[in-house]
C-alpha cells in the first residue's frame, strides 16, 4: 500500500497501478476513453488529465494523463483542479467538434460512454462553427452496424479487434484528422469476437445490428443476469427484454469466467427465443377426442411406467425434476453412449486429484499451452480468446525487470515485439489458433492421442511409449514435453469435440506426468453443451441404454426433456425407440423432429423466461435468472411442469416444493456431488433493506402505456416467486450482490463502462466475489477408471473413409443457429477432404460427392483441406441439415457423377 | 279529536317545510358563495340550477352505504339521526306565527337550550364510533366547544328573560311590541349570535370538522345518506338559530302589513344569508383561540351584561 | 374585530362585481398557442414523419404514459412502428415536448378530449400524427443529423464537409 493525496485527501492505494485505475477504484469520477481495463493504457484520447504536484507545497503542478502515470508513494494530485477540469472539458469539445447531431437515432444513446463523459466534463454548448467531417460507412455483416461519422479516434476498436482478439480485417486507414476505422472494403467482419466492438467502442460507431431490428434503449429493457447457453464455458451475460421479446445480450463481467468479452455466438444466438416456431401452447396428439390437457396427462402419467430422457441443454433443476418424476432407475441422459463415456472419463479425471481444473481466467495466464484434439475457436470460442491472451501475456514475464509498468500497453507491446508464449495445436485440420501457435500437428484423432502419449512418455519415463511413430512427430512431442516440463503454469486443453477417449486419456497422462507434489498441471476440457457437466454428474445411463431398456417394452410412456433425440442418434433408431411407447410427452421450447413425435407436447421456457442452474466445463454452478414473464401462462420452466406432473400423479401436496430453492435443496441432499449448487445465487427470500433487486432501470418508461392498447387499466406487475429480483423498476437501487446484477449502471455512468463501480478494484473481481460456485463432486465414484491403452495408429481404409466432426462456431449449436444473424454466418453442409482423397474420387473443390453413413445418405460439396491425412474426411458437426450421425463415424464416399 | 288532527297536520307541514328548506339551503349557500366569489355557482340543473339539490340527493342515495369494518356499527348508524332529531325537536317551541306553533311551552326557551345542546351527542358518538383518530379529535373538539359556548348562550338570553319576565317564547315576542330586544340587549344579541354559530359548527367555528387539519373531523368515515343526515342537521341548525335570533331579538312574527308568517320567514332568511356571508368571509380560528375567546372574553361579558340588565330592571321597578 | 367586520363588508360588496366565470361550452375559451393540451406528432417540411423513435419523450414522461417502438425503412430512416399515448394517465406537463430532439411531439391548445369510455383515451399513432409542422416550421432533423437516411447523403448537410477519401494521405 502506498499513500497518495488526491485533492488534499489521503488515500492508501495499491502500488503498480496507474492513476486512472486508482481513481476509478477509489470511486472518483474521472473521464476517459482509450483506456480499457483489459487492454491497458495507450494515452491516445487525452481525456483523463489530472494535475500532479511535485510535493505538498507545489501550487502550480503539471497536467498529466492519469492513465499514463503510475502511483508513487507520497504523491500529490488533483482531479478537481480547475486547469485539469478545463483541459478535460476542452478536450471533449474538440472531440465533439466533428461528432454528428445523431444521438436521437443512435443506438448507443442512453448507454453511451461519450454522452456520459461529455456530461461529466460539463461541455454543453457547441462553439465550433465550421463544417463537420464525414465518412462513408461500410457493410460489416449481420452482426454490426457501422456509422463512422461518430468516431472519436480512441483506437479502442482496432486495439481490441487486432491486438486482443487477433482479427485481421479491421484496421485504421487514412491519416491526420481523418483516420478511418473499418475494413479494406465492405464485407463481413470475420473475427468471432467482433460483437464486442459494440461494447468496446465508447460511442456509436459500432452498434449491435440485431438490436437495431427491434431497437430499445438500455433504460427501457427489463434485464436479468443470465448465463450463455451456447457452449460449455458458461459465460455470464445480461439479457434484456421489451414488449415480450428478447432484445439484446450484453456481456456480464465475471472475473473468473468471461471477463469483459463474450463471443458472437453468445451475443447474437439469442433470437431463437423470439422464434415464430416456438412451442407456445400444449399440443395433444391423442386419439381420444375432447380430452383436455389435464385429462390426457392424468391418463398418460398414471398408466404404466415412465422413462425419462434428460438433456444437456436443460438446467440442473429440470433434469432433477424429471429424475424425481420417473424415478432414479428410469432416468437416462439424452446423449449418445460414446459422449456419455467421454464425459464420465473427463469427470473422473477432474476428480482424480492429479490435475488442476482451471477457470477460464486462469487459462489466460498459462505459459505453455497444449491443445490436444480441440478447436476452441469453434467449440468453445471464449476459450480461444483466453488462449490468445495466454500467448500474448507470456512474454511480459521477461520484461518484468524493466521499469515499464505492464499497464502501459503500447510501450510493452513495442518492447516484446513479436515474442509469443508457447502454444501447440494438435487437430486434424487448420484452426484459427494455428497462426499464433508455435507448432501444430494435423493428424487423425488416433494419432493425436498417440502424440499425447508420446509427450507423457517424454515427461515421465515410466509412461508407456507409443510404437511406430514417425521420428519427426516424436521430435515435436519431445519438444512440447520439454516445454511443458519447464513451464510454471502448463495448460492442456482437450475435450469431447473429436469424440475420442484416447485423446482425453492422453491429456490425462500428460497431466499426471507433470504432477509434482502440490503443483499440478491445469487440464481444461471442452464439453459439448452448456449443462453437459451437470447432467453427467447425475451419473445416469445414456440414450443408448434407454433404447435398450425400452426394447423390453416395460415402459408405456417416454418423457423427453428439452432434447431433440434426432440429433443424438440415427433417425431409424430414434423412430424405433419412439415406437416402443404408447405415449410420449415432450417438453421443449422449439418445434423440432422430436417434438413432432410427441403425444403431448408441453411448451417450456427458454433461458430468458425461466430460472435454472447450469454447470460449466470447470464444474462451476451458475444461476441464470428469468428475464421476463412469458405472455402465455403455458410457457413455464421445465422443472415447474415436471414437478407439477409429479404432484399431479402422486396427488397434490401443496406443502411440498413450490420454488426453485426447495428443488435445489432436494437435489443436493439426493446427490451430494452438487453441493454448492444451491449457493450459486442468493435464495429467493433474499432482500436488501426488505427490497427486491429491480430488473428495470429507474428510467424505465411506458409502464402505463405499453399494455394500454389491450386494456387501459394497468395489470398488476408479475411477481417473482423464485428469485430476489422483481419485474418492476421498484426495489433496492444500490449495489446488488454479484450473482444478482441485472445491469450495470451508476450515477453519471449509463454505459457498460460503469462496470468498474461493481468491481472491488478497476478491472478486478466483482465486489463480494465472482459469481458461481465450483462443485466439490463429493461422493461421486466413477467406476470406469483412468486407465487407457495407447491406440494403434490411424490407417486409411480402402472401402470407407474415417470421419471427424468439425464444429463451427456459427452452425453447430442447436439453439443459436435458429437466430437469423447466426444462421447467416453458418456454413452450408460440406465434406472436407485432402486433395489426394479427392483426386482418387475424381473430385475437385465444390464437386458433389455422396456420403453414406450407416443408413443415412448425404450429398455434399467438397472442400479441400490438404492438411487432412489421407483416408480421413471432415464433416461439419451438427449442422441442422446433418445431425443424427453417431460419432466417431465411418462412411462410404462415392462420386455419383461418375 | 279535531285538536289532535290539527296538531298532527301542523307537525307534518312544519316538518316537511323545514326539511325542504334545509335541502334548498344547499343550493342557496352555493349560489350565495359563488355570488360573493364572483362566480355563478350551480346554474345548470333546472331553473337557476335549483335541481342541483335533487341531483345531490340522488347522488347521496346511490352512494355505497359503507360502514367501516373497524367502526362500532350500532352507534355509527345511530349517531347521524340524533343531530337531525334534536334540532327538529327544538322547532317544537318556535313560534312561526301566533297560530303556527306546535307547543307553546312556558319553559320554551329552556326547552330550546336543552334540545339544541343534545345535538352534540351526535358528534361525540359519531366521532367515537368511527374509531378513527381524526374523527375522535373532531368529536372531542365538538364536545368542548359545545360546553364552552352553551354556558354563555344561556347566560346571554337571561337578560331577555328578565326583561320579558317569561321563558315562554310567545311572551318574549309579544314583549317586543314596542321595540325589539336587539335595541335593549345589543350585547346579548351579539353573544347569542356568536354562540349560535358555534352551536351549529358553522364557519368560522367549524372546529370539529376543520378539513384542513382533521380530514373531515367527526364525519370523516361517513358517506352516503348517513353523511347526508349530518348535512341536513347542519342546515336545520342554521334555520333554527336564525329563527331563534328573530324570535328573541327581532320581534318574531311582528311586523306591519304583511302576514306574520311572512315577516318571520323574511327575517329568518336575512340571518341565514348572514350565516353564509360569514362563511364566505371569515377564516377559521385556531382551536385554542376559540376556547380562550369563549371562556376569557365572552363569558365575562355575558355575566356583565346580565348584571347590568338586572341592575336596570331593579332600578326601573 | 374591525378587520373582521371590514372583510365581511368587502365580501358582501363583491355581490355587485362582474362574474369571472366563462360560460363554457356556450362561450369558448381563447387559449394561448403554447397551451399544453392534446399531444400531436408533426411532420417535417417534406411531409415525412418527424418522430425518429428516440424514446426520449417516453423516458421524460413522469407518468410513463408514452410507449413506442422504433423501426426503420429501407433507407435507414427511423420512425415509430407504433406510438401510443395513454391520455387517461397524461398530466399534460409538456416534458415530452421539451425532451423531443426533432420537434416531433408537440402539445396543442386543445383540451376537449372527454370520453365516456376510458379505453378511448388511448391514442395510437394514427390518432396522433397530423399533417402539419406545428409550432416549429422549417425544421427537418435528418438535414442536420450526420447519418444518411434517404433525406441527404453523407456530407451533403449544410454544415458538413464531403466524405473523407480514406485512400488519401493529403491533409
Amino acid at each position: 500500500m502506498v499513500r497518495i493525496y488526491i485533492d488534499q485527501k489521503p488515500y492508501d492505494v495499491k502500488p503498480g497501478k496507474n492513476l486512472l485505475e486508482t481513481c476509478l477504484t477509489l470511486g472518483l469520477d474521472l473521464p476517459y476513453f482509450c483506456w480499457h481495463p483489459a487492454m491497458g493504457s495507450v494515452g491516445a484520447c487525452r481525456q483523463c488529465a489530472v494535475k500532479v504536484f511535485k510535493d505538498e507545497n507545489d501550487k502550480a503542478g503539471r497536467l498529466v494523463m492519469a492513465c499514463m502515470e503510475g502511483v508513487r508513494d507520497n504523491m500529490y494530485l488533483s482531479v478537481n483542479d480547475t486547469v485539469a477540469h478545463d483541459f478535460r472539458s476542452q478536450n471533449i469539445e474538440w472531440l465533439m467538434s466533428n461528432h454528428p447531431h445523431d444521438c436521437a437515432v443512435c443506438d448507443e444513446g442512453g448507454s453511451c460512454h461519450l454522452q456520459d463523459m461529455t456530461v461529466m466534463t460539463g461541455h454543453a454548448y457547441r462553439r465550433f462553427r465550421f463544417p463537420k467531417r464525414t465518412y462513408q460507412n461500410q457493410y460489416l455483416g449481420p452482426f454490426l452496424h457501422h456509422e463512422m461519422n461518430r468516431c472519436i479516434q480512441c483506437y479502442r476498436c482496432v486495439r481490441f479487434y487486432k491486438d486482443y482478439a487477433g482479427g485481421k480485417d479491421l484496421d485504421v486507414f487514412a491519416a491526420h484528422n481523418h483516420v478511418y476505422f473499418g475494413r479494406e472494403k465492405d464485407g463481413v467482419l470475420e473475427n468471432e469476437f467482433s460483437g464486442n466492438l459494440a461494447e468496446v467502442c465508447p460511442t456509436g460507431v459500432f452498434t449491435d445490428k440485431t438490436l437495431r431490428e427491434h431497437y430499445t434503449r438500455k433504460w427501457d429493457m427489463t434485464m436479468a443476469p443470465s448465463v450463455c447457453q451456447h457452449c460449455s464455458l458458461g459465460c455470464n451475460i445480461i439479457a434484456g427484454e421489451r414488449y415480450g421479446a428478447l432484445r439484446q445480450i450484453t456481456n456480464r463481467f465475471n472475473g473468473a469466467v468471461n471477463g469483459y468479452f463474450i463471443c458472437d455466438r453468445g451475443r447474437y444466438g439469442y433470437e431463437f427465443v423470439n422464434d415464430p416456431d416456438r412451442v407456445r401452447q400444449p399440443v395433444i396428439h391423442a386419439e381420444k377426442e375432447g380430452r383436455n390437457l389435464f385429462e390426457s396427462l392424468s391418463g398418460i402419467l398414471t398408466e404404466g411406467k415412465l422413462i425419462g430422457i434428460g438433456s444437456p441443454r436443460a438446467s440442473l433443476e429440470a433434469n432433477f425434476a424429471l429424475r424425481r418424476l420417473v424415478g432414479e432407475e428410469n432416468f437416462y441422459q439424452g446423449i449418445p453412449e460414446n459422449e456419455a463415456e467421454l464425459l464420465r472419463k473427463i469427470l473422473a479425471i477432474q476428480h482424480s486429484g492429479h490435475v488442476h481444473t482451471p477457470s477460464l481466467k486462469e487459462t489466460e495466464y498459462a505459459d505453455v499451452t497444449l491443445v490436444l484434439g480441440e478447436d476452441p475457436t469453434n467449440s468453445a470460442p471464449r476459450l480461444a480468446l483466453a488462449l490468445r491472451q495466454a500467448v500474448r501475456t507470456k512474454p511480459l514475464e521477461d520484461i518484468a525487470g524493466s521499469n515499464i509498468p505492464l499497464w502501459n500497453d503500447a510501450a510493452i507491446r513495442e518492447m516484446i515485439q513479436d515474442e509469443k508464449g508457447e502454444l501447440f495445436m494438435a487437430y486434424p485440420v487448420n484452426t484459427k489458433l494455428d497462426e499464433i501457435a508455435s507448432g501444430a500437428l494435423h493428424a487423425a484423432p488416433e494419432d493425436i492421442a498417440r502424440f499425447g502419449f508420446a509427450i507423457a512418455h517424454f515427461i515421465d519415463g515410466h509412461a508407456p511409449v507409443p510404437e511406430g511413430m514417425e521420428p519427426q512427430t516424436l521430435e515435436s512431442a519431445r519438444r512440447v514435453a520439454d516445454l511443458l516440463e519447464k513451464a510454471e503454469r502448463p495448460l492442456i486443453v482437450s475435450g469431447t469435440t473429436l469424440f475420442n477417449g484416447d485423446i482425453i486419456q492422453a491429456a490425462y497422462q500428460i497431466g499426471q506426468a507433470l504432477e509434482k507434489g502440490e503443483r499440478k498441471a491445469a487440464l481444461c476440457f471442452v464439453l459439448p453443451e452448456c449443462n453437459s457437466a451437470g447432467l453427467a454428474l447425475m451419473q445416469a445411463p445414456s440414450l443408448a441404454m434407454a433404447m435398450k431398456a425400452a426394447e423390453t417394452g416395460k415402459f408405456a410412456t417416454a418423457v423427453v426433456l428439452e432434447n431433440d433425440l434426432y440429433r443424438r442418434a440415427e433417425r431409424s433408431e430414434v423412430d424405433r425407440f419412439f415406437s416402443t411407447f404408447e405415449n410420449c410427452i415432450v417438453l421443449d421450447h422449439l418445434e423440432n423432429d422430436t417434438a413432432r413425435r410427441a403425444t403431448v407436447l408441453i411448451p417450456t421456457a427458454t433461458f430468458a423466461e425461466g430460472e435454472g442452474t447450469l454447470v460449466n466445463n470447470e464444474e462451476r454452478a451458475q444461476r441464470f435468472f428469468q428475464v421476463f414473464m412469458p405472455k402465455n401462462e403455458h410457457i413455464r420452466e421445465s422443472w415447474r411442469w415436471l414437478d407439477e406432473f409429479r404432484q399431479f400423479r402422486d396427488g397434490s401436496r401443496p406443502d411440498e416444493l413450490r420454488e426453485l430453492d426447495n428443488l435445489l435443496e432436494e437435489l443436493v441432499s439426493a446427490m451430494p456431488q452438487f453441493k454448492g449448487a444451491e449457493m450459486a445465487a442468493p435464495l429467493s427470500d433474499f432482500r436488501i433493506n426488505g427490497q427486491r433487486i429491480p430488473r428495470e432501470p429507474h428510467r424505465f418508461s411506458g409502464r402505463t402505456a405499453m399494455l394500454a392498447n389491450v386494456a387501459v387499466s394497468e395489470p398488476k406487475p408479475p411477481e417473482d416467486t423464485d428469485s430476489p429480483l422483481s419485474f418492476t423498476m421498484e426495489g433496492y437501487r444500490g449495489l446488488p450482490p454479484a450473482p444478482l446484477t441485472p445491469f450495470y449502471w451508476s450515477p453519471g455512468w449509463n454505459s457498460g463502462q460503469s462496470m468498474h463501480k461493481y468491481q472491488s478494484e478497476a478491472g478486478g473481481s466483482l465486489r463480494g466475489g465472482d459469481p458461481g460456485v465450483r462443485l466439490s463432486g463429493d461422493g461421486v465414484h466413477f467406476s470406469n477408471g483412468l486407465q487407457g491403452t495407447i491406440p494403434s495408429a490411424f490407417k486409411r481404409q480402402d472401402n470407407e473413409m474415417a470421419l471427424v466432426p468439425l464444429p463451427h462456431i456459427f452452425g453447430s449449436d442447436e439453439l443459436s443457429v435458429r437466430s437469423s444473424s447466426v444462421e447467416g454466418r453458418s456454413p452450408r453442409a460440406y465434406i472436407a477432404l485432402s486433395s489426394l482423397d479427392a483426386e482418387r474420387l475424381h473430385a475437385a473443390e465444390g464437386s458433389i460427392l455422396q456420403m453414406r453413413i450407416g443408413g443415412q445418405v448425404f450429398d455434399l460439396p467438397v472442400t479441400l483441406k490438404n492438411e487432412l491425412p489421407e483416408g480421413l474426411a471432415g464433416l461439419p458437426y451438427n449442422l441442422p441439415s446433418m445431425s443424427g450421425i453417431t460419432w466417431p463415424a465411418k462412411g462410404v464416399l462415392t462420386n455419383t457423377a461418375l | 279529536m279535531n285538536e289532535i288532527l290539527k296538531y298532527t297536520l301542523m307537525i307534518v307541514i312544519i316538518l316537511f317545510t323545514l326539511t325542504t328548506i334545509a335541502a334548498w339551503l344547499i343550493w342557496l349557500e352555493r349560489r350565495m358563495l359563488a355570488l360573493w366569489q364572483d362566480r355563478y355557482g350551480p346554474n345548470r340543473a333546472g331553473p337557476f340550477g335549483l335541481f342541483i339539490v335533487v341531483a345531490d340527493t340522488i347522488k347521496l342515495f346511490f352512494k355505497e352505504d359503507w360502514i367501516p369494518p373497524f367502526a362500532e356499527k350500532a352507534v355509527f348508524v345511530f349517531a347521524p339521526a340524533i343531530v337531525a332529531a334534536a334540532v327538529l325537536l327544538s322547532f317544537v317551541v318556535v313560534p312561526f306565527a301566533p297560530d303556527i306553533l306546535v307547543a307553546d311551552l312556558d319553559i320554551g326557551l329552556l326547552f330550546f337550550l336543552a334540545m339544541s345542546s343534545l345535538g352534540v351527542y351526535s358528534i361525540v358518538l359519531g366521532g367515537w364510533a368511527s374509531n378513527n383518530k381524526y374523527s375522535l379529535l373532531g368529536a372531542l373538539r365538538g364536545a368542548s366547544q359545545m360546553i364552552s359556548y352553551e354556558v354563555f348562550m344561556g347566560l346571554s338570553l337571561m337578560g331577555v328573560v328578565m326583561l320579558s319576565g317569561s321563558f315562554r317564547l310567545t311572551d318574549i315576542v309579544m314583549a317586543q311590541k314596542d321595540f325589539w330586544f336587539v335595541v335593549t340587549q345589543p350585547v346579548a344579541f351579539v353573544l347569542f349570535l356568536t354562540a349560535g354559530i358555534a352551536e351549529t359548527h358553522r364557519l368560522p367555528f367549524d372546529i370539529p370538522e376543520a378539513e384542513s387539519e382533521l380530514v373531515a373531523g367527526f364525519h370523516s368515515e361517513y358517506s352516503g345518506m348517513k353523511f347526508g343526515m349530518f348535512f341536513i342537521g347542519e342546515y336545520l341548525g342554521i334555520i333554527l338559530i336564525s329563527a331563534m335570533v328573530v324570535t328573541i331579538f327581532f320581534g318574531g312574527w311582528l311586523g306591519p302589513v304583511l302576514p306574520p308568517v311572512v315577516w318571520f320567514t323574511l327575517k329568518t332568511f336575512v340571518f341565514i344569508i348572514f350565516f353564509i356571508l360569514l362563511r364566505a368571509s371569515l377564516p377559521r380560528p385556531r382551536y385554542d383561540q376559540l376556547m380562550e375567546y369563549g371562556w376569557k372574553i365572552i363569558l365575562p361579558i355575558a355575566l356583565l351584561n346580565l348584571l347590568v340588565t338586572g341592575g336596570f330592571t331593579l332600578l326601573k321597578n | 374585530m374591525i378587520s373582521l367586520l371590514r372583510s365581511i363588508g368587502l365580501i358582501f360588496l363583491h355581490m355587485f362585481r362582474k362574474r369571472e366565470t366563462i360560460q363554457y361550452p356556450e362561450e369558448k375559451v381563447v387559449l394561448h398557442p403554447r397551451w399544453r393540451g392534446r399531444i400531436v406528432l408533426t411532420r417535417d417540411p417534406d411531409g415525412g414523419e418527424r418522430c425518429v423513435g428516440c424514446y426520449l419523450c417516453a423516458a421524460a414522461c413522469p407518468v410513463d404514459c408514452i410507449s413506442l417502438q422504433a423501426t426503420e425503412d429501407e433507407h435507414g430512416r427511423r420512425y415509430p412502428a407504433f406510438f401510443r399515448i395513454n391520455f387517461s394517465r397524461c398530466i399534460f406537463c409538456g416534458y415530452c415536448e421539451e425532451a423531443c430532439p426533432t420537434y416531433a411531439i408537440q402539445l396543442t391548445p386543445d383540451f376537449e378530449m372527454g370520453e365516456y369510455n376510458r379505453q378511448n383515451l388511448v391514442y395510437e399513432k394514427e390518432d396522433l400524427l397530423i399533417d402539419s409542422q406545428g409550432k416549429y416550421p422549417g425544421y427537418n432533423y435528418y438535414k442536420v443529423a450526420g447519418l444518411s437516411a434517404g433525406v441527404k447523403g453523407k456530407g451533403e448537410g449544410a454544415n458538413e464537409e464531403p466524405p473523407v477519401d480514406i485512400r488519401s494521405l493529403i491533409p
